[in-house]
């Protein structure tokens, strides 16, 4: 068998080395390889991915905290701690031939990973591809709790706002926080909670709004739900590109990828721009990581030199190379937008459904949905807004079509669960409840994962819906809301069947992209050709 | 490498101790007065706390004990060989071969991975076994020497 260990002690001087040299001796004697990680006072040098890729089982005689431990998820493994392998490696190692056998017998698929690919090309290094697609997933699995814990709060917030406000709830609940007694609902919020607003330019701070809480209140509820859900929706991209960066650099990694990540989302880089703001970030820091220093300087490198550089420079180019192209595409895709004009709704209706669903929250999707909020805002300013006119039907073919991507990744994790990783599925069924509410975002960790599959799949999802939103004339004057806000559509069944349809689309393309070539996540070593973004 | 990990004045091959911490202190003492230790007494409270927390007695009757320390100029060795055994917590017995490990509180990695490569050769019974064969403090000095290589 082949086993993969980490050994580390307090001082990482000597049972660290030892029990490495015992385990590795031990493996020997028994005709077992054994590869140690030892991660002492000497510095760490990583396992080779594929060698943990190919090994039967984890020995982990370390008494810190092991670093990067994910990167053995899913092996049978042994925990002995540094002590027992320095004395007794023999029987460590038997413990932990046990234990894989015990995974074996049990039938349980170790890690679906590496055991199934491994054999196939045992010699075979790790490729750009598959590195890169585990860096990837390193900050995609780190960001799914964002998404699945603001997401859910969200839509429960919309679900309590529906329950204080009635229809209009979904709408209502984004309103009170920052609004003044120029906003109904905000004014009328304001009236019931015993909140004055009548100081000019009084708006609902959030401090204002907790002093003034209603316990008993479904509406404070609903409003608290909502904010703490989009509080967390504001870690999303950081998070992505903060781990990213983890994944390549380590510790070093986080500052600056979670800075990168937060002004990518600032200069409207939405997903996409995070992820590159990630590998940014996380490289620069490697890089710094290997420079040689005088010794002096030596002490400050990790805790401030390295942060400090590798933030400065991501930042810097965050801001001044990845920024300004974005205001370009903003501006002229909005001007070239609004120079279509509204006479065939139909195209106009695939062209937004495209945009939605390209990046899901970034330049493009923000463009489709401005342009839509816009229309609508003036409609309502100008006192002719109806829910079956031009401006309505518009913001329904966007609300619909950035519906298609969560519910598709939805309906696909629960087709073919096969195709998907566990932390997919599970993130599958939070995804039901975020494309209800018309949250894109629900999609983005499938999309960061596999872009060149998923993000064409949802993009003709969302243009089918788009356009069959503008066939069926369905109109709503809502911004938000999804599924909660149906009761406010004009045509809502021809809505929902919209809506329907490109799911299914999207879904049944998503699961032929995703047999294309290797298949599903599970085969990260596999994919050495693909350069996944 | 300036300085030698270990050099025939930091061995004691005849060492008398009644435990661990006078085997320990006598060690000490041999690394003060090559310099190598500024403050054998801190730098002994320093290993006592690292004993504490694990006893370092190793299989093959080794007693291992170690620190990093403010108080330690030169990563080095001091090695006491004792023939009538001293207790350092080991399970198969009393420990006849004392190394005592000083390491600097900000070595360098060159220096850590020497640290790293002795404490790999310690569990090669070959490697145990010369040193108990060894009668004096050259001999001594000069196996560890040319058998700890980094890897």
């Amino acid at each position: 068998m082949k086993f993969v260990a980490v050994s580390s002690c307090p001082t990482g001087i000597a049972h660290t080395y030892m029990a490495a040299e015992a385990l590795e001796q031990a493996g020997k004697a028994a005709g077992h390889e054994v590869v140690v990680e030892t991660q002492g006072a000497a510095g760490t040098t990583p396992i080779d991915p594929a060698v943990i890729a190919a090994a039967d089982g984890v020995i982990y005689a370390a008494d810190l905290e092991v670093k990067d431990k994910n990167r053995f998820a899913g092996k049978p493994f042994v925990d002995v701690g540094v002590k027992k392998a320095v004395h007794d490696a023999p029987g460590v190692l038997a413990q932990a031939i046990a234990a894989v056998e015990a995974a074996q017998a049990s039938g349980a698929p170790s890690a679906p990973t590496p055991v199934a690919a491994a054999p196939a090309a045992p010699a075979r290094k790790p490729g750009v591809g598959s590195r890169i697609r585990q860096y990837l997933m390193t900050g995609v699995s780190y960001m799914i709790p964002f998404v699945a814990a603001g997401g859910i709060l969200i839509a429960l917030g919309f679900l309590l706002g529906t329950v204080a406000w009635g229809q209009d709830g979904a709408i209502a609940v984004t309103k009170i926080i920052g609004g003044g007694a120029d906003n109904t609902f905000a004014a009328a919020y304001a009236a019931a909670h015993g909140i004055d607003l009548s100081a000019s330019g009084a708006s609902i701070g959030l401090t204002t709004f907790a002093q003034h809480f209603g316990w008993f209140s479904a509406a404070s509820w609903a409003v608290a739900f909502f904010q703490i859900g989009a509080a967390a929706f504001g870690f999303l991209v950081p998070a992505l590109s903060g781990y990213i960066a983890y994944g390549i650099a380590d510790r070093t990694g986080i500052v600056p990828g979670f800075v990168g990540g937060t002004l990518a989302v600032t200069v409207g880089a939405g997903f996409l721009g995070g992820i590159i703001t990630g590998f940014l970030a996380g490289f620069l820091a490697l890089w710094l990581v290997n420079r040689k220093v005088p010794k002096g300087v030596r002490g400050l490198m990790p805790v401030v030199v390295i942060p400090l550089v590798a933030t400065l420079v991501t930042g810097a180019l965050t801001v001044l190379v990845i920024g300004p192209p974005m205001k370009i595409v903003n501006e002229g895709l909005s001007s070239w937008l609004n120079g279509l004009g509204t006479t065939a709704l139909v195209p106009l209706g695939i062209v937004l459904g495209l945009m939605m669903c390209f990046d899901l929250g970034g330049p493009l999707n923000k463009v489709a949905y401005v342009f839509a909020t816009t229309g609508l805002s003036n409609a309502l300013a100008s006192g002719a807004a109806s829910s079956s006119g031009t401006e309505a039907k518009i913001m329904a073919a966007v609300m619909a079509a950035g519906m298609v991507p969560p519910l598709a990744v939805a309906l696909a994790t629960t087709l073919r669960p096969k195709m998907f990783t566990e932390a997919e599925r599970e993130s599958g069924k939070s995804a039901w409840l975020l494309g209800f509410s018309f949250i894109s975002e629900g999609a983005i960790p499938f999309a960061a994962a596999d872009p060149l599959r998923m993000i064409p799949s949802f993009m003709v999802g969302g243009a089918v819906t788009g356009g069959l939103s503008m066939a069926f004339g369905a109109g709503v004057l809502a911004p938000h809301g999804g599924i909660f806000v149906t009761p406010l559509v004009h045509q809502p069944l021809l809505f929902l069947l919209a809506l329907l349809i490109g799911m299914v689309v999207s879904t049944a393309l998503l699961i032929v992209a995703k047999g294309i070539g290797h298949g599903s996540d599970a085969d990260l070593v596999a994919e050495d050709d693909l350069v996944s973004i | 490498m300036s300085t030698p990990l270990i050099t025939p004045e930091l061995v004691a091959v005849d060492l008398v101790a009644a435990d661990r911490d006078q085997a320990t202190r006598a060690l000490i003492d041999l690394l003060a007065a090559a310099g190598r230790v500024t403050d054998a007494e801190g730098f002994h409270a320093d290993v006592r706390a690292r004993e504490a927390q694990m006893a370092t007695g190793m299989p093959g009757g080794i007693g291992l004990p170690h620190a990093r320390s403010e108080f330690v100029t030169v990563p080095s060795l001091a090695v006491g060989k004792v023939p009538a055994g001293v207790d350092f917590g080991a399970p198969d017995g009393a420990a006849t071969l004392v190394f005592l490990i000083a390491a600097p509180a900000s070595g360098d990695a060159d220096h850590l991975k020497i640290l790293a490569a002795l404490a790999r050769r310690l569990v090669h019974p070959e490697f145990r076994q010369s040193l108990n064969d060894a009668t004096d403090a050259e001999t001594v000095a000069r196996i560890i020497t040319t058998e700890v290589v980094p890897a």
